[in-house]
């Protein structure tokens, strides 16, 4: 009887930069030379085939080799060693106890709930029979041959799926305002306008199953009654776009896109628009604008795009992983999807978990967990076992959470009222060598940059506010910045046209409600205590501590450091870039920042 | 017929007054209709609502968020308030925001007097030193005959993009760059040539501070040193209304007339730039009649008209046309004579002159040259 074996590289956009095409390619070959078939019905077979993100990508090239159903993950595969999995595991059956996935990975792994990303490291995303051999399409089949749209309205509306754009509309309600319209023609829209820096949910779900957006996007268009669908997408995310086109095209090939959906008689398409890069694009009238032709500005709503949107016609946006939701709420049902989370916010929800912490990558867990439980279990704790400081949620328009909140649990409403966003998911940890002035001067001036520059509070405003912020990491902060500083954050979001500008000055005012002990330290004593503000440091040597090493001379880029061998150095701050090299190389800590 | 009016119409509350209004229209129409006073800089009634000064915010009952009364429907009951202390809080703020980006210079602005912003400053009370930053310095472009940009003056209100896009048509400029240093420009920023500019200046008309002004009125008269003449344009016959701004006899600029019937305040490069020759030396203002034996009318000859011709008064003028009229068409036959009109009369004076060739010279022979 010939064993059941199956090997699967990770190449989402992670696992090809770190070389899992070269490692892919080196499994073809040494599995040729190692005399097992790649082909179907050899003796000894072997699937080989690429999946997408498995969110862990900071241990990539990870590589699953299953026989007979027991797998064994690989992580950091590089080339020279593919040969020694091939001959002692895949032939010889033993596995390579010293290239397996470790404990991280596992923490990683196992203590997260996938559902949008189930398939993703699972399945060959450029292959729609794969996507079919684990259930594709089916929940599709069967809301077009069993669901009236409006029982496919009730079902989602059951399952109390909410956007997971980042606003949290219910999804099941945002459809019957769209079904309910009468006009000549409908949009169904996937925004997968990703632009939140450090954030790759969206593009994850693309690149890893494609085909399940797609699915999503059948069952929303029949509920709506739409024919025509969009995809816009970051021209940034060229795997992405690849694999969704061929995703595309395959799925007319079969007849699930195209005038006869199934056979049954529906008809529905979809086109991919790309963006060119704006932050805005994501907020759902800049978008609708932009792929009309126009420049990627807002317009105020009411009207909602339910009512008037792309071209003027009723129009429904969803996000990349609500609409994948959607399809997984079908196929297993709305109880199931209700289940999972809390009580007003149901099912599960995808972070990119970034910044100051041990395994960073893609994650998707229940609603409601706390935020502990993803930092120290998932996250397994801050790098270097330093001190946590907070973690920002939300993406650039989101806040800052202490560490006296660290049980705050994630959903829409908990988030909130401690002054974050879900937003899309976006997860930033820092810890204590992290300036929360600096952080909030970080993000402002982001979303100062992409400020569309229609209205006035959010083009003027948010510079402005950046400007106060940059004068406090400088030093040259007055007593009463806090007053404007605040006073004007809170004008910005109640003045600002769209979620942009309503939403950035959300870091300013969590770091002024949880430390603003910071401010007051950059304003009134000239110090930066995390030590990040360059303007406010002054590099010192300790006379006890130095050696008289001169390491810290010859790595100095301006000669500011004197001093003879095995004697006290001294660093003259006339001369002083504080560009950190002599703290950095200095071995006996005897640099001194403050 | 009763009942679709009856339900056509909206009844809501503006500052704690019931106020009735038609259905369709937003809150700051309704506001106006009502002689409630709402301050905006992007609203111009030419353009669909922009939503973009913040200005014209109003709270309404039951919404968490501020609205921007020039883009948000009425409806039905709604509770509308248009001057609480939030609103008004939000209003200065963004004027300071405005005056923090916008050079202190209305002493030497052609706008002052006419200046939307300086008005709003003015009544509100707002000072230029509240927020301080980085201001624009750019060039001010002044590179055709028309139209005077000087960009820091501009407060990104998107009329001149919008009547430009929308109403013209055209599409010469947009809006540019993103963030604080967005900016209204043409393409690349380059120079305004006929080949992408009709120079309308509507985009001039749409302005509400002194960003985009008539480069030939420069230093000529502001707002208060000029009497403003309304009249209708003679260049075609759709007849256009506007003003003439005079100063000291001087006609110094045409501005637009809103509530002027056919062209509701737009005008094409003639009606607004096309005004110079009214009081141009050279313009003939008395009928010329040709000196008796006077046969050679070469070019060299009219370098100096008044050899061939003598000024004469209109009813001299016109009793020596009358006669020669009468004397072709005694002659030779009704339809030995015609009338050729111009584009320039108006309407009715095109048809007196039709009327006038068929009733009082007997022939069909009448034409306009709008129609070649």
């Amino acid at each position: 009887m010939s064993r059941q074996i199956s090997i699967s590289v990770c190449m989402g956009t992670g696992g090809l930069a770190a070389g899992a095409r070269e490692v892919m390619e080196m499994f073809s070959v040494e599995l040729a030379s190692a005399g097992v078939e790649t082909t179907l019905h050899a003796q000894k077979h072997c699937d080989l085939h690429r999946v997408g993100c498995r969110g862990f990508c900071a241990r990539d090239v990870l590589v699953d080799v299953s026989i007979d159903g027991t797998k064994t993950t690989y992580e950091q595969v590089t080339l020279d060693r593919v040969a020694r999995i091939v001959n002692e595991h895949v032939v010889g059956g033993q596995p390579v106890e010293e290239f397996a996935a470790g404990v991280d990975y596992h923490n990683f792994e196992d203590k997260q709930l996938k559902v949008v990303l189930s398939e993703c490291g699972l399945i060959d995303p450029e292959d729609i029979e794969a996507y079919i051999k684990v259930g594709g399409y089916e929940a599709a089949k069967k809301v077009l041959a069993t669901l009236s749209p409006q029982d496919t309205i009730d079902t989602i509306k059951l399952s109390g799926l909410r956007g997971r754009g980042g606003a949290g509309f219910p999804t099941g309600l945002k459809w019957e305002f769209g079904s309910k319209e009468q006009a000549s023609q409908k949009y169904l829209i996937c925004n997968a306008d990703e632009g939140d820096p450090g954030a790759f949910m969206d593009r994850s779900v693309v690149e890893g199953n494609p085909h399940v957006v797609i699915e999503g996007m059948i069952i929303a268009a029949y509920a709506i009654g739409t024919t025509k669908g969009y995809v816009y997408i970051r021209a940034e995310y060229p795997l992405a776009v690849q694999r969704l086109e061929l995703a595309l095209k395959h799925a007319r090939q079969k007849g699930f896109l195209g005038d006869n959906i199934f056979g049954r008689g529906v008809k529905f398409d979809i086109k991919v628009k790309l963006g060119a890069g704006a932050f805005v694009c994501g907020e759902e009238t800049a978008l609708i604008a932009s792929i009309e032709g126009n420049r990627g500005m807002p317009r105020s709503k009411p009207p909602f795009p339910a009512q008037k949107g792309l071209f003027g016609k009723p129009t429904i946006i969803n996000n990349v992983e609500t609409l994948a939701n959607v399809t997984y709420i079908i196929r297993r049902g709305a109880e199931w999807f209700a289940s999972l989370g809390t009580e007003k916010s149901k099912g599960t929800k995808v972070f990119a978990l970034t910044g100051k912490i041990k395994n960073s990558g893609l994650i998707e867990v229940p609603m409601g967990i706390p935020l502990r439980k993803v930092i120290y279990g998932i996250g397994g704790g801050i790098e270097k076992d330093r001190r946590f400081k907070a973690v920002q949620t939300g993406g650039p328009s989101g806040g800052c959470i202490p560490e006296s909140l660290l049980d705050t649990h994630l959903d829409y409403e908990s988030l909130a009222s401690v002054g974050s966003i879900m937003g899309s998911g976006g997860m930033v940890v820092l810890d204590e060598g992290d300036c929360m002035v600096n952080i909030a001067k970080y993000f402002l001036e982001f979303t100062q940059a992409e400020s569309c520059g229609k209205c006035t509070p959010c083009r003027v405003g948010t510079k402005r506010l950046l400007e106060i912020l940059t004068r406090i990491t400088e030093g040259k902060g007055k007593a009463n910045d806090l007053v404007t500083l605040e006073a004007l954050a809170r004008d910005v979001i109640d003045s600002s046209l769209c979620g942009l500008g309503q939403t950035a000055p959300n870091p300013i005012l969590s770091t002024l409600k949880y430390f603003r002990d910071e401010y007051d330290a950059h304003i009134i004593d000239k110090r930066c205590p995390a030590g990040v503000c360059k303007a406010l440091l002054t590099y010192t040597i300790k006379e006890d501590a130095c050696t008289g090493c001169t390491m810290c001379a010859r790595v100095c880029p301006v000669k500011a450091i004197t001093g003879e061998k095995k004697k006290t150095h001294y660093i003259d701050h006339g001369l002083c870039i504080k560009c950190n090299s002599c703290y950095d190389v200095c071995k006996f800590n005897a640099v001194d920042k403050r | 017929m009763t009942t679709a009016i009856a339900q056509d119409t909206i009844t809501l509350t503006i500052n704690g007054k019931t106020v009735t209004a038609a259905s369709g229209k937003t809150i700051l129409q309704v506001c106006r209709d009502s002689g409630i006073y709402v301050p905006t800089l992007c609203y111009d009634e030419r353009l669909e609502a922009y939503g973009g000064c913040r200005l014209c915010l109003v709270e309404v009952k039951g919404q968490g968020r501020p609205l921007s009364s020039c883009t948000t429907p009425i409806r039905e009951g709604m509770e509308v308030t248009t001057d609480s202390d939030r609103i008004t809080r939000l209003r200065k703020t963004v004027l300071e925001l405005l005056l923090s980006n916008h050079p202190n210079d209305c002493m030497l602005c052609e706008k002052a007097g006419a200046c939307t912003l300086q008005e709003l400053v003015y009544m509100y009370g707002v000072r230029y030193d509240n927020y301080y930053g980085e201001m624009w310095n750019l060039p001010k472009k002044d590179d055709n005959p028309f139209i005077s940009y000087d960009p820091n003056k501009c407060v990104l209100c998107g009329r001149c993009v919008n009547i430009c896009q929308n109403v013209v048509m055209k599409g010469t400029i947009d809006m540019t760059g993103r963030g604080f240093y967005s900016k209204p420009d043409t393409a690349f920023g380059k120079p305004l040539t006929p080949d992408i500019c009709v120079f309308c200046g509507q985009c001039v008309s749409a302005c509400p501070v002194g960003a985009l002004t008539e480069k030939q009125a420069r230093g000529k008269g502001r707002v208060g040193s000029v009497e403003r003449v309304r009249t209708t344009c003679t260049y075609c016959g759709t007849g256009c209304n506007f003003y003439l701004n005079v100063n000291k006899g001087k006609i110094v600029k045409v501005t637009s007339d809103y509530a002027a019937p056919v062209n509701k305040g737009n005008l094409c490069v003639k009606g607004r730039f096309g005004y110079d020759f009214i009081q141009h030396p050279d313009r003939i203002t008395k009928p010329l009649i040709r000196r008796e034996g006077v046969t050679d009318t070469s070019p060299e000859v009219l370098k100096d008209p008044m050899a061939v011709f003598r000024e004469a008064e209109w009813d001299e003028a016109l009793d020596l046309v009358a006669s020669k009229f009468m004397e072709l068409k005694n002659k030779y036959g009704p339809d030995s004579v015609g009338g050729f009109s111009s584009s320039r009369c108006t309407n009715e004076e095109n048809y007196l002159f039709a009327k006038w060739v068929r009733v009082a010279l007997n022939t069909n022979n009448v034409d306009n040259c709008a129609r070649v």
